[in-house]
Parts: C-alpha cells; structure tokens; sequence
C-alpha cells in the first residue's frame, strides 16, 4: 500500500466513524450547550457507574503500602501493576479487537530499551544521555511507532496467523537486539536506568515507585475504560465479532485494527518504561520468548472480558513466581506455577474473571432461589 | 507401697522435667537463615542444580551448624537472567529476613546482584559461582565477597603453555558475551605480552547451531584454534569442524573441553588429545583434600554427577567461607556485621583445589590448574592436570597500572592481533 492509499485509508476510517458521533462540528451557542451538556452527561454517567467494590479497591490500592513491607511494595505491587500494564494491551487488543499479538512484550522491551539508549545508562559509549523525560517521551513515542508498524504488518491476518506473526516479530527482534552491538549493545543489553528524582521524591524507592506505577496503570486502565466505550471502541468490537459486515456498514476494517494496534502499543511502551526503571536494567532476554509468552498467560489468566483481569491475572503471576518455591522445594516449584495456570485455565476459559462471575452468579442465584421459597 | 509409688512419681516427674529442658534447650537453639541463590530453571538448570548440591555438602561440612547456630538455606531460583537473580534475592532478602546471601550462579547476574547489594548495606552477599571481572573490578560494592576466582583468572598460565608447545599463531572462536570476553583476556594477557598472536576472532551468539561460516574464516596458517564455547555450542563446532575437514590442534575454555565434549563420538575423538584448557579446578587433581572432597560428594549425592562440577566446587567454597566465619565470630552479626565481614576477609583456608583468599577488592586469589587431554587406560578421556599456577589476583599477574592501561577484556581488548 502506497503512502497516499494510506493517508486516503485513514481519511476514510475517520468519515465513517463520524456518523456514530452526535454531530459537533458546527460552532453555534446551541451547539456549545450541547457540548458542555455532554461533559456534564458523561461526567454523571461516569460517577453513577463507580459502585461501592471501585471505591473499596481504590482505597486498599492507596493504603497498600502504608500496610505493606517494601518487599510486597515494590516486588510485589508495582511488579504486577507494571507487568498488568502490559497485559492490559493483549486485553484491549484481544479482548476487544479479536487480534492476540504476542509481541506485546516486544514493544514493551523496545520502549525499555530507547529509554536506556536515549537516557543515561552504564554504557556511556551507546546512551546519549539526554534529559530522562525527553528520553521516555521519545521511546514512548519510537515504541507506539513500532507496535504501529506490527499492526500494519499483522493485521491482514487471522486467528492463529496472528499470533504466528507477532512471534515471528518478537523474536527477530530478540535476535536484533542481542547481536547487534552498536546500538542494542547485544547480549549484555544496559544497567543503571534508575527512575527519576522529582520534586524532591527519589522514585527509586518503592513507595513513590509505587505509586508511579499505580498512576501509570489506572491511567491505562481508564483509557482503555473510555476507549471501548467511544466509537471508536464500539467499532473495534463490530469488527471483532464480525468484519465483513462492519466493512459493507462502512467502516475501515484495517485502519481501525491498526489504530488499536497503535493504543496497545503506547499503553504497553508506558508499562516497558515502568518495568525497565523497575528492574533498572534491559537487556535481550528481558523481551525473549519467555517474556512474551508471561505476558500472554498473564492475560489469559486473569481473563480477557475485562481490563481489570489483566492486573488481577499480574497479582497472581507474580504471587507465584516469588512464592511456589516455599511450597515445594527446589526445581520442582515450577510445575506448582503450571499447575495453577493450566487448573485455571481448564475450569475457566475466561480465566479468574470468569470464575468470579461465575460464583456471583450462583450465588444470586441461590440468593433469588432462597427467597423464592421463603 | 505407697511410698514407692509416690517416689515413682516423683522420680517420673523429674525425669519428666529433665527431658522437658533437654527438649527445651534443644528447641531454643537458635536457627539462621542463609539465603541461597542459584539458577533451577532456564539453560542452567542442571548447574544450577549442582551448586545448591556445592553448598548443600559445606554444610554438611559443618554438620548443619555455624556459630552455634542451626543453619537453614532459604532457596531462591533464577533463569540465568539479571532481572530474575535481582527479584529472587530480593525476595530472600526482603521477604524472608536472610542477613547473609549467597549466589547467584553466572556472571551478568552477579554483576546486578552487586547492584542491588549497595542497597542493602546491613545483608552481606557472597557470590556463588559467577565470574565476570566488573563484578568486583569496576565499582565494587562493600558488602559483596567472592571467594573463588573469576572468569580472566581461570586461563592465566594458558598463553605460555600454549606458546611451549608452539602455537605461536591462533584463530579465537569464542561466544559473544561478558564471560567469554574475560576468558580471552585472561589467555591473551600473557599470551601475546610473550609474543603470541590471534590472527582473527570470531565471535559468535549464544546457541549459535551453524559455524559453517565461522569454520570457511579460519586461516591455513594458525597454529591452533582457541576455542572458547560452552556445552551444546562446543559439540556442533567440533562437529561442522570436523566434517569441513579441520586439522588444527585446539586450546579450550574453562567450561570447552568438560565432559559432555570429552563424551563426544565423532572421528575427530582421537583429535582432542593433548587439546590444553584451563580452570580453577580439574578433575584429576591428585591431592588428598580434592580426593576426600569427591569422595564426599559422591557419598552424599547419590544422584550427582560422576564427579562434581565446577559450579558445585565454587558454591562449595563460597559457602565454607561464609559458614567458617560465622564460626570464628560465635554467630554474631550484630554492629553492622562488622566483626562478621572482618572474618570474611581474613579467610584464608585450604579448600580442595587450593587455597581461598581474598584480596582487598573482595575478590579471591587462587590457583588455576592448566590441564590436557588425555586418554585413561580404559580408553575414556580425561583432563589430565599439567601445570598448576598459584597465587593468581584479578590483575591476571600483571601490575595495577598495566591491567588498567588494558582495561576490562571486551570484543576487542587486548586486541592482539598485530
């Protein structure tokens, strides 16, 4: 495809989605009324829909680690919100656009490393040491353009193809980065990206870190929150459950599997830049196979229906992988890991979010059942 | 009668008594945890294995007890990469409240260990296996100890004897990686200062599975190939070598010439005798402290290797260390560990292949054994010690301001080509 079938492509994706929008183009008073009518909507619909379980897990996600050692702080806590982030761009774009790209981590691991290349890092001869919030805009930025052209390349495919593809993808790119010396700086990839000192709060330490990473993943979450919800949302779910018909409706097939392409891609390069100030380091095993595949079973684990099972899907990852060797000794601990994922994952497709919903319904179930007979 | 009966009683209730202190007693004996770390997935996993076995049988050493304490190993696991090292002794640190820390188990992970351990001042580390040279050259943190030699250290002595039997030419083959790199420079630091020369080197990814190209770049002049590759890396070179029809003579790496090559079935068999390597333990060391050192492993771990590795040799050490010291201090940690690192440092005992010690650096001074090919009477092939160079510090014997002016060995220093 040609640069300008391109721009055309894109230029037809937005006229068609704009008949699903109220119109608000023309400027008069009226129309202003509207808009702030609108917000003020929004705004009601929004705080109508925070229940009380919102409120509950804000609250013990604020208080955490006033309550928490650093360990379950920083190792624990901002662990899985950082790995959650990642994940929750597999759930957007496999749970909303149909699309299971493994190279999630892959954009993430690229993000992590434009960061160390542009900041500062122990390789002083590679990093160019620029001003660190210069450095995460500009590989935020690099990343979203990568996971973009994935997306390009991959969207033209189905199903397993897909998933084929992205895999391909990641592990060229491991490769890249692991024999190429000039920039990736192979093997021993780069040390020392410490997460920044501001207003006089030294994010390195796992409170603040914390909560940098917490910010980071409920800005995500609410993102994607808002997204499925707009109309460009609503789309990607009509293309999801059936592309022809959206395409003969009107819209660009492509251009929007792209665009949700682009939105996992910035969403999993901001959770690549809180995982490489995490563990202060990068380097090619950290978007390896293996770092590809965790963030797959995180997803699918947790469950795909919802946002939310992406962190939920984390806590229990990184639960297990600190703590199934006290259970059992040794080398064995990890097949306790498998056996908890392929348990989950046996009993319930939708992961630990299907098993919620499940128990709920049951319960009121039995609950109306109850009162039925009284 | 009823006296009787009221002095059985009485005495029952002594007895009952005396064995509830004993039991006491025994059950206020304090226990101290010790964090061990070491890789029991991913590649390394078999090593890995090996090493806990390593530290497991120092403590058996010590009868399972140290300072007057019961020594418990919190094990913790990594898949060879430094994020997963760092996570795992973090979480023995942090999680389970370890004041001491040994592992991990190769070199990039002990370079973020260290990292991470100038951010735990009050926790000592003590390396268990890894061996590259910036762990403690390049900004090395106060509370790490390693007591065995690195990666450099481990070929020093190679470069002579490889010029004695007069290879004064040489092509390097060698995995691309921190490792490696230390191995070279550990050859070339006496080998070309007396005149050798690498005519080219080739440095190949991890895993690589074709060397066909590698095997084509190989000049008709060399005197001998030096042939730095681990495990299923060194079997498939040999193999393309072979089948490309390559006669040269080979020097190996600490880790080249191990048991999985000398197993090895091809027609070049034959050709890997006399093939000289070099490390900081041999199989066949012929003293009385290596034997009863084999010997007990083999007693203890009924499902070990033939004869213990290097990886469980070095947590072996590094462990001793560690348990010895908590003797000579009776168990107190306490002001910082300060009385407890000052023990660290004095260390200076004769482990089975020679002695450990350690340098101000905090890095250990041994010995390496320069070791050849050789066929055993019953047609299997061994490593024959034929040399044994004591006392070799991290400046690979030169002086301070001459390994500086070298720097750390990389893909290209020393050069040593001209």
């Amino acid at each position: 495809m040609s640069a300008a079938q391109w721009r055309r492509a894109m230029n037809s994706a937005a006229t068609a989605t704009v008949p699903s929008a109220p119109p608000l183009r023309a400027v008069d008073p009226a129309a202003a009324q509207e808009h702030g009518d609108r917000t003020a909507r929004a705004w009601a619909t929004m705080t109508r829909e925070i229940r009380p379980h919102h409120v509950v897990v804000l609250v013990f996600l604020l208080v955490y680690p006033a309550v928490a050692s650093p360990f379950f702080t920083y190792q624990i806590g901002a662990q899985a919100l950082g790995l959650g982030l990642i994940a929750l761009s597999l759930t957007f774009l496999g749970g909303y656009g149909g699309m299971v790209s493994l190279a999630q981590a892959t954009v993430a691991g690229i993000a992590g490393y434009m960061v160390a290349i542009f900041g500062t890092s122990s390789a002083v001869a590679i990093s160019l040491g620029w001003p660190w919030w210069l450095a995460v805009i500009v590989a935020v930025a690099i990343a979203t353009l990568f996971a973009t052209a994935v997306g390009w390349l991959s969207v033209r495919t189905e199903g397993i193809y897909t998933i084929m593809i992205t895999l391909a993808i990641g592990v060229a790119t491991f490769y890249l980065a692991q024999q190429n010396y000039t920039v990736f700086n192979g093997f021993q990839g780069f040390n020392q990206q410490f997460a920044p000192t501001l207003l006089g709060i030294d994010f390195r330490q796992p409170v603040p870190f914390y909560f940098m990473a917490l910010a980071c993943a409920l800005l995500g979450y609410g993102l994607v929150l808002l997204l499925v919800r707009a109309p460009f949302g609503i789309a990607l779910q009509g293309i999801r459950d059936n592309p022809r018909r959206m395409e003969a409706l009107g819209f660009h097939v492509t251009a929007h599997r792209v665009a949700a392409y682009a939105v996992a891609g910035l969403i999993a390069a901001v959770g690549g830049v809180v995982m490489v100030w995490y563990n202060n380091r990068i380097s090619p095993g950290t978007m390896g196979t293996g770092a590809m595949i965790n963030i797959l079973v995180i997803a699918v684990l947790g469950g795909m229906k919802h946002p939310v099972g992406a962190f939920v899907g984390a806590i229990v990852f990184v639960l297990l992988q600190n703590f199934a060797i006290d259970l059992v000794d040794r080398e064995r601990f990890n097949l306790v890991i498998g056996g908890v994922f392929l348990a989950i994952v046996l009993f319930s497709p939708d992961g630990l979010l299907g098993i919620w919903a499940n128990l709920r319904s049951r319960l009121q179930r039995s609950h109306s059942n109850a009162r039925r007979h009284t | 009668m009823n006296v009787t009966k009221r002095r059985v009683w009485v005495r029952s209730m002594l007895g009952a008594a005396a064995a509830v202190a004993v039991m006491g007693s025994a059950w206020s004996q304090e226990t101290m945890k010790i964090g061990l770390l070491a890789t029991l997935e991913g590649p390394f996993a078999a090593p890995g294995q090996d090493s806990m076995r390593g530290a497991d049988l120092a403590l058996k050493d010590h009868k399972g007890m140290a300072g007057g304490k019961k020594i418990e190993f919190i094990k913790v696991s990594s898949d060879a990469t430094p994020d997963k090292a760092v996570a795992a002794t973090r979480k023995a640190v942090e999680q389970d409240k370890v004041p001491i820390m040994i592992g991990p188990l190769s070199g990039d992970e002990g370079i973020a260990v260290k990292n991470y351990a100038k951010t735990q001042p009050g926790v000592t580390f003590v390396n268990g296996s890894s061996g590259a040279q910036a762990t403690t050259l390049s900004d090395p943190a106060p509370n790490f100890y390693r007591f065995n030699t690195e990666g450099a250290q481990w070929m020093v002595g190679l470069g002579e004897h490889a010029l004695q039997k007069g290879y004064k030419k040489v092509f390097l083959v060698a995995e691309d990686y921190g490792f490696p790199y230390s191995q070279v420079q550990g050859f070339m630091a006496s080998y070309c200062a007396k005149g050798g020369k690498v005519v080219d080197k080739a440095w190949v990814p991890l895993g690589t599975k074709d060397y066909s190209s590698v095997v084509a770049k190989i000049p008709k002049d060399v005197d001998a190939v030096l042939v730095v590759l681990g495990g299923s890396d060194a079997v498939n070179f040999l193999n393309q070598y072979e089948q490309a029809g390559g006669n040269k003579p080979m020097i190996g790496g600490s880790i080249t010439v191990d048991q999985t090559v000398l197993n090895y079935k091809g027609k070049r068999r034959e050709s890997l005798l006399g093939t000289a390597s070099a490390g900081p333990m041999a199989d066949s060391i012929d003293t009385p402290e290596w034997k009863k050192f084999v010997a007990d492993y083999k007693a203890t771990f009924k499902d070990g290797f033939p004869s213990p590795s290097l990886f469980a040799y070095l947590y072996y050490i590094n462990t001793k260390a560690v348990l010895d010291a908590l003797d000579a201090v009776k168990g107190n940690l306490g002001d910082g560990q300060k009385a407890f690192r000052d023990a660290l440092q004095k260390t200076n005992f004769n482990g089975p292949a020679g002695p450990v010690k350690i340098d101000s650096n905090r890095n250990g001074v041994g010995t390496t054994y320069i070791t050849e090919v050789t066929k055993a009477p019953d047609g299997s092939f061994y490593n024959k010690v034929v040399k044994t160079v004591p006392n070799i510090s991290q400046t690979l014997g030169l002086s301070k301001a001459e390994f500086d002016k070298m720097g750390l060995g990389s893909r290209d220093v020393p050069d040593c080509r001209k």
